[in-house]
């Protein structure tokens, strides 16, 4: 194998009251694809940062080293003439701008402050191209999907002559489809000598690209890994982040066996739902299952599937067009045509997207708690402030949530923490039913643990436990039932025994025409 | 004036600390406190600040006790504006038409009371009637039509204005019958033995005192009931006089000239209703969950539409209210009046602490930041500053305000 192309010399980054990276070496060889690990908090986006100037030279301690020299970048400007680009986890595209003015941004095709459209066009083709898109460069980046944004991305990074591409958890918000289309763009790219660095969660991506991985832990640098050799397992990969043997991934669960007699918790028949905008698409067509007391059932789906779409428009129809179905409740018809009537009902759904739809980041710790459930802390329309305060703190005994006080901003806290204080809103809302939508996205492996020991323990008291995630292995490790879905319709039902993660997968990429 | 405050304070005690009582645990406790309530505190201190300068370059006529009580009567209406402005404002919103609102609900009245007799009693239930129904209107369209507020209210700020001229005829409209001249510039009646200062007030003042005293107490207790953390007794009792000092200060200058004016008892009690409403009431909460994350406050069951239109409602009445108070004190209904009312009021909530994106405020900030703009006002007209150069200097004091707390949050990494 070649030499390195980048080392990183005993990083040492502080931020006031925080060491972020203490003692961090990185070292990069031409031409591969090299994966960081580690928890949330661990340090890799700092490390990144460090590295594409971001946090420029001077504000950290150790040396740089880039293709042999020692490097000093004063901004982002400095490490892109080097030839280093990174993308960031949040895409820093203008989506009311065309995919070429994009790709061009602050580099445009210019003569005297005038642009030259077809020199910008050309090249933006090729560069389209060049990641596999085969989309006109004049579209608004707005009416193209998450995953080709991703690509347009990248696109905009070979414009730049990149050397080494740094990918911030690039497929975090993509489903497996256009995840796979990256990792394969990534290796295409190796082909042509350009060397990445990838930062990940997910295991099974690293294995699929990468060649080497650094794991990173509380701002150290652990261990460096050569992925295709033997001893380099998942398992071995999960320790090295959470720095204990991790025997089980969940916590123990005897598969429940519900009561046959009683009527199920809930109930959804033939439900179905049209896109808000576009009324002929069905989002969700014809779905009907159903969750006992007591039970966690999933529900496996690609993105698109119409997961989050069924699940929203069950609550309250905070989701699309209602065009169809009914609920029961413990064998009882139901209305819930708002979220409060779906709350009166005992239904919560806890949302994927936590920070958009689920927490008022500048809003305390005890407040975001007690929101869903004001009406129970009221009397007469006031609110008991200290019987708040007091649930408050009382969750975040029981859920370990890890804030100063109950009066920190939830904003401030850390991805894992923020999910448990929006679980514990919903807990605190009393809910018979609790629709847990990627409950776990996100969030570092020990915070998952303690999420997912709450939902058993949920179950165990008796509630009903609807769980949506793309993680199969979290479904299976989870779930006494498990439901497919794909393209809006229910593709299949497991049971716990029956369901492995292939074949959750044909039944999850099932197109429409099988289904039918 | 002291329930936000107050009621603030306790959060911060890191716990396992409050129990040791060494000056250095206090003062970090104080510090600590302070700068999570960083906005409110800093222009509380600029307020004092503002007050000392002025004080100091008018020979003291600023805290005239004459000068004080002027200094209350003419800038109430903006306090009371400021209330309801802070409401749209972390509600999300921004209510530009405020000022024509106030100018138009301040002609009915005269037109009502003078031109046709009516008693003023009527009169004034029929204006605020009115300013709810304008509120409404506006709410109605912005919450369910989903009209931008900042359209909607600028639409009412040309409709209102031309309202008024068309009801006022173009015509200065007055005098306003002896009773509502009494809500613009009258005072508490005074009663009891002849002392050198106002009985009624001196009263009022100490049954302030006594009550904040045991609302404090009965808070404190509640707290070491749910064995909650509570601030140390000596930074608790410190508080407790610095409050009631803060109140017998203004009590002695209010009751030794005319005594409390009735439009401060009003705005007195608008505060201690809002900053009540707004701190434990649902419908507060609501206010806040809608302004700071909207989607996430619809999931949780919010009806922000409701909101949104009470919202707007509210300040439909509290601006009838202010144009009451304006017109009631200048005796007369004028095309002209409340020209700016509403940036004036938008001002005083931004200084106050408000956030452009919602969410944030609160209703005392809003008092204070209009009082910044209120003692600004009246301290320049002492020194004889011309409004051009008060308008500058206005407009500098917005900017530093929220330029330092942009400066605060930044440095805080927040």
């Amino acid at each position: 194998m070649a030499g390195p192309v980048l080392e990183m010399r005993s990083i040492v980054k502080t931020f006031p009251g925080v060491t972020a990276l203490s003692d961090v070496t990185l070292t990069v060889r031409q031409g591969e694809v090299h994966a960081v690990c580690g928890e949330n908090g661990a340090g890799k986006s700092t490390l990144m940062k460090v590295l594409s100037g971001v946090h420029p030279h001077g504000s950290y301690e150790g040396e740089i080293l880039f293709e042999g020299e020692v490097c000093r970048f004063r901004d982002i400007r400095a490490s892109e003439d080097h030839g280093i680009v990174i993308i960031h986890q949040e895409l820093a595209l203008v989506p009311y701008l065309s995919l070429a003015e994009n790709i061009f941004l602050g580099n445009e095709h210019a003569r005297r402050g005038l642009i030259n459209w077809r020199d910008t066009l050309r090249h933006a083709t090729e560069l389209l191209r060049r990641v596999g898109l085969t989309d006109h460069p004049e579209t608004r980046v707005a009416d193209i999907g998450v995953g080709k944004q991703q690509l347009v991305e990248i696109a905009k990074a070979l414009s730049k002559k990149v050397k080494l591409l740094i990918l911030d958890e690039p497929t975090a918000a993509l489903n497996d489809e256009d995840s796979g289309t990256l990792l394969d763009l990534i290796l295409e790219l190796k082909k042509q000598g350009i060397t990445s660095i990838v930062i990940s969660h997910k295991l099974n991506e690293i294995r699929r690209v990468a060649d080497s991985v650094t794991i990173l832990r509380d701002g150290r640098s652990i261990e460096t890994l050569e992925v295709k050799s033997p001893e380099t397992t998942e398992d071995r990969i999960i320790s090295g982040m959470v720095g204990r043997d991790l025997d089980h991934r969940f916590p123990e669960r005897t598969a429940h066996h519900a009561e046959e007699g009683t009527a199920p918790a809930l109930q959804i028949r033939d439900w179905t739902v049209h896109h808000p905008i576009d009324q002929q698409r069905k989002v969700v067509d014809n779905v009907s299952l159903e969750v006992r007391r007591g039970e966690i059932v999933g529900i496996a789906g690609l993105m698109g599937a119409g997961r989050t779409e069924l699940a929203m428009s069950v609550f309250g129809r905070s989701y699309g067009r209602y065009a169809g179905g009914t609920l029961l409740k413990d064998g009882a018809e139901i209305r819930t045509k708002t979220v409060a009537e779906a709350i009166g009902h005992g239904i919560a759904y806890v949302t994927e997207d936590r920070k958009q739809y689920g927490l008022n980041l500048i809003d305390t710790v005890n407040r975001n708690i007690s929101l869903a459930s004001l009406a129970g802390l009221a009397r007469r329309g006031v609110v008991d402030e200290h019987e708040e305060r007091r649930v408050a703190e009382r969750f975040r005994t029981s859920m370990n949530i890890k804030a100063p006080s109950v009066f920190e901003p939830v904003g401030k806290l850390s991805g894992g923490n923020q999910q448990k204080v929006v679980l514990s809103k919903w807990i605190f809302a009393g809910p018979d039913v609790l629709i847990l939508d990627e409950p776990t996205r996100g969030i570092d492996v020990g915070a998952k643990y303690e999420i997912y020991t709450v939902i058993d323990r949920l179950a165990a008291e008796g509630r009903a436990v609807v769980f949506i995630s793309s993680e199969l292995p979290e479904l299976l490790g989870m779930c006494d039932r498990i439901y497919t879905m794909a393209a809006g319709r229910l593709t299949g039902e497991f049971s716990r025994a029956e369901a492995s993660q292939e074949a959750l997968m044909r039944q999850m990429t099932k197109d429409k025409e099988a289904t039918r | 004036m002291s329930t936000d405050v107050t009621a603030r304070t306790p959060a911060p005690a890191p716990p396992g600390k409050s129990g040791g009582a060494a000056s250095g645990g206090l003062l970090r406790l104080m510090l600590d406190g302070l700068r999570t309530n960083m906005r409110q505190y800093g222009m509380l201190i600029a307020l004092g600040l503002i007050v000392v300068l002025f004080s100091v370059w008018t020979d003291g006529d600023l805290l005239l006790p004459r000068n004080v009580s002027n200094l209350v009567l003419q800038n109430s209406h903006i306090l009371i504006l400021a209330i309801g402005m802070m409401l749209v404002i972390i509600a999300g919103h921004i209510d530009l038409s405020v000022g024509s609102l106030t100018a138009f609900t301040g002609a009915f009245a005269a037109v009502l009371t003078v031109q046709h007799g009516v008693a003023w009693p009527v009169a004034l239930v029929l204006c605020l009637l009115v300013g709810a129904v304008a509120g409404a209107a506006q709410g109605f369209m912005i919450a369910y039509f989903g009209i931008p507020s900042f359209i909607v209210t600028l639409a009412g700020m040309l409709i209102f204005r031309g309202l008024t001229e068309i009801l006022l005829e173009g015509q200065t409209l007055g005098p306003f019958p002896g009773g509502l001249q009494k809500l613009g510039n009258g005072f508490l009646p005074e009663t009891g033995p002849d002392t050198d200062y106002h009985n009624l007030t001196l009263l009022l003042g100490v049954v302030l005192i006594v009550f904040t005293v045991l609302q404090e107490f009965r808070d404190r207790r509640r707290q070491q009931e749910f064995s909650l953390d509570v601030l140390p007794r000596n930074v608790f009792l410190l508080k407790l006089v610095a409050i009631g000092a803060a109140i017998l200060v203004v009590t002695m200058l209010l009751a030794s000239y005319k005594g409390a004016p009735i439009v401060l008892i009003i705005l007195g009690a608008l505060v201690v209703g809002y900053g009540y409403v707004m701190r434990n009431a649902v419908f507060g909460r609501h206010i806040y969950a809608i302004g700071g994350n909207l989607p996430a406050a619809k999931l949780s069951g919010v009806k922000d539409r409701k909101v949104t239109f009470h919202v707007f409602l509210n300040m439909g009445v509290l601006a009838a209210l202010a144009g009451l108070v304006v017109a009631a004190r200048l005796n007369a209904a004028s095309p002209k009046a409340g020209l700016n009312f509403e940036l004036e009021a938008i001002a005083s909530s931004f200084i106050g602490g408000a956030s452009m994106s919602g969410g944030v405020g609160t209703v005392l900030g809003a008092i204070i930041g209009g009082l910044v703009l209120g003692v600004l006002n009246n301290g320049m007209n002492l020194l004889s500053v011309g409004t051009d150069w008060q308008q500058v200097i206005k407009g500098l004091a917005l900017l530093v305000a929220v330029g330092f707390d942009v400066w605060n949050k930044r440095k805080s990494g927040s």
